[in-house]
């Protein structure tokens, strides 16, 4: 396609936190410069900066690409910001793929911020405002409404039970106890706990649920010439895909994503990846309630329709297992700063497939991962496909 | 985490710290808003009122939508072809909810569904209420039928419909 090979670098991240003193630029300058430390770099190596972060809303600043440029160090530089809802994360990490594949630039600074806690008294306030305003906003829905309708759909097309999907929950939970920045690592809960956790919107309940987070991530990202005289170890963007769904959202049966099965061909077959579920060594699926790991690695091929939860009830998407999902730990175990909880995984793809992710490193010098996120109102799909 | 780095910025602020308000300040944005109901959604507000649900057909891939537009984003073709569906449909999903959205505590659940609307296509609903029913009884596949509000309290909205309820 003429399309020239780029490579992840170096990456940094802050605490996932329930709330930081820092600003949102504060986070945002901590991420990039431990980025670009990690791999001795300094912001004159960089020649564009790519910046994700979720709604304006959540800050009450509505201009938040250009109030964040300071801190993500894109003064006096091409700089775009972009954002398809929870989904943006790993859609920045595109965008500073496609700014460096292109031949435009050499190097890319992808930076993703979310400070969620500023939106009081929460931020689903901010949320309400996705549903359409004529035909939905009257019946006066919460964002839990659409999470609880999709899981519900997709129990019942499958015949699942709640126990089968609080699986995801412990394990995710369990594997964020081996990340030095998790906001809800714990290394102790059963499915017992899930199960017993405060009923939100049935099927959902507390333990199902990601948290309201701070925090920041940054990716950077070079071209090959460059990335071979920076490090010896680079990882390869392999492929990347995404997708968008309509916002019909209820003509659609939400039992399956099909927008994000799109991104994944995408990504598949710009990676010349014919049989992903043996070519893909980590999952990094988007996690941020527990039943959504399970619909995006059916969406994702690396599982049969409604056979995801049999995967993870046979241990196979444990750190250890055949195919790890999650080793992170998750935007379930880590926590959800939407933007940024997306590009850390990227980021954790990254530090797996040096073989630097410490306690969590997944075993068998794995060569290729996958990061997915998902977002809108339940629309967009977004995939990033590493390889070392 | 990589683990070459040893320390990881960020401060992590208790409950506490955060109302003293010494380390944030707060403020209202007063914002509001006039959407236009625009032309088809305009056209269904009205039927609603008349106590109708209206769909629309798409020349080309033969689907009938509700609610309805001016574009099939399918085939990207005008539509224009109008009529009238039933009032009545089936429980497509649901959810019990026991929270507002500000994470206040509810004693009885609202009941939010997607309802596939009788004479739309099949699995083409819209996201309303489920009423008159005993939450745990609430099961998908479920038939059910909307209760309007009497004719003179009809504003041109959704919520014309007040739910729908068990058909009998």
């Amino acid at each position: 396609m003429g399309m020239r090979k780029v490579a992840v670098v170096g990456a940094g991240m802050t605490k996932f936190v329930r709330r930081a003193q820092e600003t949102g630029q504060e986070l945002a300058y901590l991420a990039s410069k431990m980025a670009l430390d990690s791999c001795e770099l300094t912001l004159e190596d960089i020649d564009s900066v790519a910046l994700g972060t979720g709604p304006d809303a959540f800050d009450g600043v509505h201009m938040k690409g250009e109030y964040l440029s300071d801190g993500a160090g894109a003064w006096g530089k091409p700089y775009m910001r972009s954002y398809v809802g929870g989904g943006t994360g790993v859609f920045a990490a595109i965008q500073g793929w496609y700014h460096v594949a292109s031949g435009l630039f050499d190097t890319c600074l992808v930076v993703c911020e979310e400070k969620m806690s500023t939106c009081q008294p929460h931020p689903q306030g901010a949320f309400m405002t996705i549903f359409d305003h004529t035909t939905e906003r009257p019946l006066r829905p919460n964002l839990l409404w659409i999470f609880a309708l999709e899981m519900n759909r997709y129990m019942h097309r499958h015949g699942l039970e709640k126990k089968d999907i609080a699986l995801v929950s412990v394990k995710n939970k369990r594997n964020a106890a081996d990340h030095p920045c998790a906001l809800l690592g714990d290394p102790n809960i059963t499915v017992e706990d899930v199960l017993a956790s405060e009923v939100l919107a049935w099927p959902v309940q507390r333990l199902d649920v990601s948290p309201v987070t701070d925090g920041a991530v940054a990716i950077v990202l070079a071209s090959e010439n460059i990335a071979k005289r920076i490090t010896d170890k680079p990882v390869w963007i392999r492929g990347v895909g995404w997708s968008l769904d309509t916002a019909y959202w209820t003509n659609r049966d939400l039992y399956y994503p099909k927008y994000v099965e799109y991104a994944a061909r995408m990504a598949y077959d710009m990676a010349g990846i014919t049989e992903p579920r043996k070519e893909i060594h980590i999952v990094e699926p988007y996690d941020p309630f527990d039943y959504k790991e399970l619909h995006h690695l059916e969406g994702l091929l690396l599982a049969d329709k409604g056979e995801a939860p049999r995967l993870t009830a046979d241990g196979v998407t444990q750190r250890d297992g055949d195919m790890p999902v999650c080793p992170s730990g998750g935007l379930l175990g880590v926590g959800n700063p939407i933007a940024a909880a997306g590009l850390m995984k990227v980021a954790e793809l990254f530090w797996q497939l040096r073989g630097e992710a410490g306690k969590r490193q997944v075993p068998g010098k794995p060569r290729t991962g996958l990061a997915q996120a998902w977002g809108d109102l339940m629309q967009v799909g977004t995939v990033v496909i590493l390889g070392i | 985490m990589s683990i070459n780095i040893k320390k990881f910025p960020g401060t992590p602020l208790s409950k506490e710290e955060f109302e003293k308000k010494v380390l944030s300040i707060y403020q209202v944005p007063k914002l509001e808003y006039a959407w236009d109901a625009g032309v088809a959604i305009g056209r269904y507000l009205a039927e609603l009122k008349k106590g109708h649900i209206i769909g629309i057909r798409c020349p080309e891939c033969r689907r009938i939508m509700v609610p309805p537009r001016v574009v099939c984003e399918w085939c990207f073709r005008p539509l224009n072809d109008w009529g009238y569906l039933e009032d009545t449909g089936t429980v497509n999903t649901f959810s019990l909810c026991y929270v507002t959205w500000d994470m206040r505590r509810v004693k009885e659940p609202e009941i939010p569904a997607v309802i596939e609307i009788d004479g739309a296509s099949p699995g083409h609903g819209i996201m309303h209420r489920l009423g008159e029913i005993d939450p745990q009884e609430v099961k998908i596949g479920m038939r059910v039928k909307a209760v309007w509000k009497p004719e003179e309290e009809r504003a041109g909205a959704i919520t014309d419909i007040k739910y729908f309820k068990p058909l009998e």
